[in-house]
């Protein structure tokens, strides 16, 4: 051969994560996703890659109790995490709430955008409960949120949803959270 | 993406020293860095993550200010009720950008050194003269819907995109940055972001290495806070002009304010020749409209922009009225 390609030398390190309660531990190339390390290294397939640049919130896991884009993190940030995902959240003979509400609501069609749309309603609810305001809330040093139609979409305007299936989206959650319909 | 090595920094002192390897960048949340790193439009060699260092507090100020760390999220913020009561335009901000799960993890710090969304900078078959220096301009006869109306230059015109930015320019916030020696030094917002000259590479004052550590806010002015964004969609969208202003008023004459304006420049548009125009005038749609034609003196339009002149006028004419109607009766 009379070119050598010089190939760039990855870089892995060894994590730990906690996914859904159970420890694993990986080798990942440095330039791993959290989203890659679910999909493609734990085969936790639930968790979906839709933009994979954080615009379309299909990728939305609990990292720590919270909702994130897992695209737009690097798997080695979160390092000794607990992350929960969709498979975490019910099983099939035991739908978490949401699940279930999702299902009598037919709110969603392809279903793409689904697991992504119920763990970050899971964090919005968690952020609502600690009284966290949001664009549409009127005054933003409100103590108390009420948790309206125009709260739930603001809240949940990272999760995009191409079947267009939003108005049984709000009402499957308007349904858990127990809040007042406009 | 090109490989990389990380490491996590432990203290400040580590991070400095980490961050002078070749190539090194740091990272705290991420949400637009690894996005560009994606693109291959940043290659760092070598990644410092200060999220995770003690750097993510809040406290009063003993001159009735507040020190924000520069790893507090966008979300935690947004949400202190000291920032709720006393900085509202702040709050606003940063729950006009972005969504929930961006703003979990984006900080502070990283807020204010996110780079423009100028849709030629990240298409990489597109001349960019902040991409690539000295390789031209494609936005300024390209669709510059979005582009800049005030303070541009024929090397660029890219807009600063960060709300929380606007709203910290008006309440004249200082930045602190701390160098890998260990050597603080604090520096004014508004000197904080660079014009974009014939060096639009040049984004800010940072030197390779120097950290942001906190956000100061000075003793809130007297007046009602509020922000404005105007946006293709009713969420989840850059501005295409937002305007912070503080207001006050006595017996219905203005007797100080403050206006930033958003979406409009290469930074944060703090404007002072229009808040010299409002003080003593009657609070009234002609003196909001006299100020904002102030305002705009000197804003070119581009084309497909020149409809944001006019918008930013009535943004500012609205967003006046709004925070002088919510202020009346109110404590500020």
């Amino acid at each position: 051969m009379d070119t050598v390609t010089k190939t760039q030398e990855v870089a892995l390190l060894r994590i730990a994560l906690t996914v859904n309660g159970k420890r694993y531990e990986l080798e990942l190339d440095t330039r791993t996703s959290l989203l890659d390390a679910l999909r493609e290294h734990l085969r936790l397939t639930g968790t979906k890659k839709g933009c994979d640049h954080g615009q379309c919130g299909a990728c939305t896991v609990l990292a720590n109790g919270r909702r994130i884009n897992s695209c737009l993190t690097l798997a080695v940030m979160h390092n000794g995490d607990n992350i929960v995902t969709i498979e975490g959240l019910g099983a099939p003979e035991a739908l978490h709430p949401l699940q279930a509400a999702f299902i009598e609501h037919d709110a969603f069609q392809c279903g793409y955008c689904t697991s992504g749309q119920i763990c970050s309603a899971i964090g919005m609810l968690a952020e609502v409960d600690l009284g966290w305001p949001s664009h549409v809330t009127a005054d933003v040093a409100q103590k108390y949120i009420a948790l309206s139609d125009a709260e739930i979409r603001e809240r949940l305007s990272g999760n995009i949803c191409r079947c267009g299936a939003y108005p049984n989206i709000v009402g499957a959650i308007r349904d858990v959270a127990g809040g007042a319909s406009e | 993406m090109k490989p990389f090595t990380y490491e996590r920094a432990g203290d400040a002192r580590e991070a400095g020293a980490a961050v002078l390897r070749t190539n090194a960048k740091f990272i705290s949340g991420g949400t637009n860095l690894l996005d560009l790193m994606k693109l291959e439009i940043e290659q760092p060699a070598h990644l410092v993550d200060i999220s995770l260092l003690p750097l993510n507090r809040l406290e009063d100020l003993p001159n009735g200010g507040l020190r924000i760390e520069a790893q507090a999220k966008n979300s935690d913020v947004a949400a202190d009720p000291r920032v709720r009561v006393r900085y509202r335009a702040v709050s606003e901000a940063l729950l006009a950008g972005a969504s929930g799960q961006l703003r979990n993890k984006a900080s502070i710090g990283g807020n204010l050194v996110q780079r423009t969304r100028c849709p030629y900078f990240y298409d990489t078959a597109a001349a960019c003269n902040k991409r690539t220096p000295d390789d031209g301009c494609a936005a300024l006869s390209g669709v510059n819907r979005v582009h800049a109306i005030l303070g541009a230059s024929d090397a660029c015109i890219a807009t600063h995109p960060s709300d929380m930015a606007v709203a910290l320019s008006a309440l004249g916030a200082e930045i602190e940055l701390l160098a890998p020696d260990q050597s603080a030094r604090q520096v004014a917002i508004d000197d904080f972001y660079c014009l974009p000259g014939n060096t639009p590479h040049i984004e800010t004052v940072l030197q390779h290495g120097e950290m942001i550590t906190a956000v100061i806010l000075p003793a809130p002015p007297p007046g009602w806070q509020r922000y404005r964004k105007v946006r293709d969609r009713a969420s989840y969208a850059f501005a295409l002009i937002s305007v912070a202003v503080i207001v006050a008023t006595d017996h219905e004459a203005i007797t100080s304010a403050r206006v930033a304006f958003g979406g409009v420049a290469h930074k944060p548009w703090r404007c002072l020749d229009a808040e010299a125009a409002l003080t003593g005038r009657p609070a009234t749609l002609a003196s909001y409209r006299a100020a904002a034609d102030v305002a705009m003196k000197g804003a070119i339009g581009r084309g497909y922009n020149d409809f944001k002149v006019e918008l930013a006028k009535r943004t500012l004419c609205r967003t006046l009225a709004e925070a002088q109607q919510l202020g009346i009766g109110r404590p500020s």
